[in-house]
């Protein structure tokens, strides 16, 4: 507030405040009171907004930007997590190992076939529970709350439970199905069911949540093209495939979007399902997904510069799929 | 009139953003200390009392032998808090990060004898040399105790809390039943002087086992326990990598996938669920067992299986497990934290930690009180057990440790010996288990 009597700068062109003579040294003072009212308004107007956005961005910055350019700067390094300043330069060894890395490799499968096993079930669950919660229903809001339950519930929380069921010898899972006469299944070591356990922790999870937001966008559809297919003749089924799904298409791509980069980083789940020492995704690596691989190279065997490396090649990998993801979803725009 | 409004908006604004980053920072800049909700931004000064901060992983036992409570009662001005991590393997991830960044460390951090060499080797620079700190008397200790947490320069860095004697812990009525004797020292004789005497008495065990039970728990215990009576297992006295050389080594996996493989050992993964519930569904006769590990069959049991166990000399003097405490010189209370940590880990106190939790003590002097020597445990009934105990720990090998201990036998027990309870060869899974360790120990 001090500022506004000591300015002394020429007047801005446009302000607020039309000119006057300066005849009277009253009128003059509040003259330029009003004048550098208007200027700091107008810089009020310019700048805000980015002072608004910037904690964002600073943030951003300080903890995305930097770590993203630190870690490819360290995956260009021989380093250690006991002495992370002690950086030794290998170039590109550290990405060049990764083609004959094995267990790279192995990861990358079995993410693949995780994220496969667990983002197609469930996104047709979640549509087909979208579609009966759009229904006339009892009690609907509990229903929608009660699918975001699982969301809600702290990932490792429910992953201990789902070792329990999932259990060899005394878990719940193959007590029931020894009740009907299969035999037990070793779901920790073997390597199919031990990925569709993982993903079975990861549909627990996500369903729901996709299923919400179908419902956002089925609510979004107008109702009289129900009531005019159905005086077309359309039964229910009919009003889904033909109703329904057109009016979901970018609703549905957003999801798998959303849903391929989430299974590409699954990293909880097998972490918390080895309930073993962790890192390794089983004895054979069965369930060991690239997040999980990342971990066990970075902050089990400590070395800083092959995590690194295999991080920025995860991003590659992302933003990959990302184009084909978009390349995918023009095509279909233009299609309809 | 407006503007002023919107300025002083502004500069709420402002300020609230400001406060609100302040706030993400200052939750940086302590992270950490965190669960030690007493040493926030009172420097551990709180009420006028100095609180010291103890980093644990796993149930150390400290509070629950009333150690805290009677150093407390004896300096009225400390206050300890303790902030315990379950598993040392998200323990010790976390302290090393802390360690190298010399930052977010607690007044005493506890570190384990598998990364003890580690330690030493690498961040000796950020810890207090507790040899010389006060009332710590060098020859109280396991000489072989205190060389594991001394640097090249005869800096110690730690002092030795417990040691883990290895004795074999088995069932009386499971080996009644098998037709097996049950006195301590004739089960004793059964297999001293060679692990694969142990194997032998396994096969007689099975030949007449109670049905759905197995001579030992997994093929993680036995290899462990084997390897504990190897003087050099993974690395030679020079601190040279030898774990795929040394025939010890290799005959301690064949040994152990071959009793796995015909059954004699049951497929499971120590401390995991299903372990745990085969021991309250008593699936197995006998484990290897240092004395902490009575602790951990006590807590899984079922009451009904008190006084059933019995503790017996295991074939060969070995060690496993046993801890250090070690004081960072980055912590609020430095000289405070020391003078706590050479009380704690004096034979006194070792020895009613003993008492209390079983683990047992490195100070031999320790092993001459009566809390060690009439020591005896709800699990094993009216048996003393210090004294097998303390005849162990004077048997145990002075071991060579190297950094990377934990990843190789990791390696050797999840991603090897296990492989042979799926009808995997020795072969297939030593081969399994040496590509993965190879990997990781890869820079």
């Amino acid at each position: 507030m001090a500022t506004r009597h000591d300015t002394t700068a020429s007047p801005v062109k446009g302000g607020a405040a039309p000119g006057r003579p300066p005849e009277d040294a009253a009128a003059e003072k509040e003259r330029r009171r009003r004048e550098g009212l208007s200027r700091r308004w107008q810089r009020d107007i310019r700048w805000s907004p980015y002072a608004f956005v910037s904690p964002f961005f600073l943030l951003f910055v300080a903890f995305g930007l930097f770590p993203l350019i630190y870690t490819g700067w360290a995956s260009l390094h021989q380093v250690e997590l006991t002495a992370p300043t002690d950086m030794n330069w290998v170039g590109l060894r550290n990405y060049t190992r990764i083609f004959d890395d094995e267990f790279f490799w192995n990861a990358a499968k079995n993410t693949l076939t995780i994220g496969i096993i667990s983002t197609v079930p469930q996104l047709l669950m979640a549509m087909g529970i979208a579609h009966i919660l759009n229904y006339k229903l009892r009690a609907s809001t509990f229903f929608r709350v009660a699918m975001l339950a699982p969301y809600a519930t702290s990932i490792a929380a429910a992953s201990l439970v789902f070792v329990l069921l999932f259990g060899r010898d005394y878990g719940m899972i193959n007590w029931g199905l020894d009740a009907v006469g299969i035999n037990p299944v070793d779901w920790q070591n073997d390597k199919w069911p031990s990925q569709f356990a993982v993903s079975t922790i990861i549909i627990w999870r996500w369903t729901g949540y996709n299923a919400l937001i179908y419902l956002a966008a089925m609510q979004a559809i107008p109702q009289d093209l129900y009531e005019s297919a159905a005086l077309d003749g359309a039964n229910r089924w009919q009003q889904f495939i033909h109703v329904t799904l057109p009016a979901l298409r970018p609703t549905i791509l957003f999801t798998v979007v959303v849903s391929t980069i989430g299974a590409s980083q699954v990293f909880g789940e097998p972490l918390l399902f080895d309930a073993n020492k962790g890192t390794s995704g089983g004895a054979e690596h069965q369930f060991q997904t690239l997040g999980l691989y990342l971990y066990e190279q970075g902050w089990v065997a400590q070395h800083l510069g092959r995590a690194s490396a295999i991080a920025w090649t995860m991003f590659l990998i992302l933003i990959v799929i990302g184009i084909v993801n978009y390349v995918i979803s023009r095509r279909l725009r233009a299609s309809s | 009139m407006r503007a002023r409004i919107r300025t002083a908006r502004k500069a709420m604004v402002v300020a609230a953003v400001a406060s609100l980053g302040a706030g993400l920072l200052a939750g940086c800049a302590d992270d950490g200390g965190g669960d030690d909700s007493s040493s926030g931004g009172s420097g551990g000064d709180s009420g006028g009392k100095t609180t010291i901060s103890v980093g644990l992983f796993g149930t150390m036992g400290f509070k629950e032998a009333g150690l805290y409570a009677e150093y407390e009662k004896l300096n009225p001005k400390i206050k300890i808090a303790e902030n315990v991590v379950q598993r040392n393997e998200n323990y010790y991830p976390a302290l090393l990060n802390h360690l190298t960044t010399n930052s977010g460390l607690l007044d005493v951090q506890a570190v384990e004898v598998a990364n003890i060499a580690e330690v030493t080797a690498t961040q000796a620079d950020k810890l207090e040399d507790m040899s010389k700190a006060p009332g710590v008397d060098k020859s109280k200790w396991l000489d072989w105790k205190w060389q594991q947490a001394t640097a090249k320069d005869g800096k110690t860095i730690g002092l030795g809390t417990d040691v883990g004697p290895m004795a074999i812990c088995y069932r009386t009525d499971l080996f009644k039943q098998a037709g097996l004797p049950t006195d301590p020292a004739e089960v004793g004789k059964l297999w001293a002087g060679d692990w694969a005497k142990l194997v032998d008495v396994g096969e007689r065990y099975k030949s007449k086992a109670p049905k759905g039970t197995f001579f030992m728990d997994s093929p993680g215990g036995l290899i462990q326990a084997v390897l504990g009576s190897e003087k050099e297992k993974f690395y030679d006295a020079s601190g040279e990598i030898i774990y795929k050389t040394n025939p010890a080594v290799k005959a301690a996996f064949d040994l152990t996938a071959e009793a796995a493989k015909n059954g004699l050992v049951q497929s499971q993964t120590q401390f995991q669920p299903g372990w745990n519930s085969s021991i309250a569904n008593n699936k197995f006769a006998a484990i290897a067992c240092p004395p902490w590990m009575l602790g951990t069959i006590k807590g899984y049991s079922k009451p009904d299986a008190a006084g059933k166990w019995a503790v017996a000399t295991a074939p060969k003097g070995a060690n496993w497990g046993g801890s250090f405490l070690t004081v960072p010189k980055s912590g609020k209370n430095v000289k405070e934290a020391q003078k706590f940590v050479a009380w704690l880990t004096a034979p006194e106190q070792q020895a009613k930690l003993f008492k209390v939790q079983g683990s047992f003590p490195s100070t031999p002097s320790a092993y001459t009180m009566p809390e060690v020597t009439g020591a005896k445990n709800e699990m094993t009934g009216d048996q003393a057990i210090g004294e097998i105990f303390a005849e162990a720990a004077k048997g145990a090998p002075v071991q060579v440790i190297g950094p990377k201990d934990q990843i190789i036998m990791q390696g050797l027990t999840d991603n090897g010996v296990i492989l042979a309870t799926k009808g995997k060869s020795a072969k297939e899974a030593w081969d399994s288990a040496t590509k993965t360790i190879d990997n990781k120990l890869d820079q």
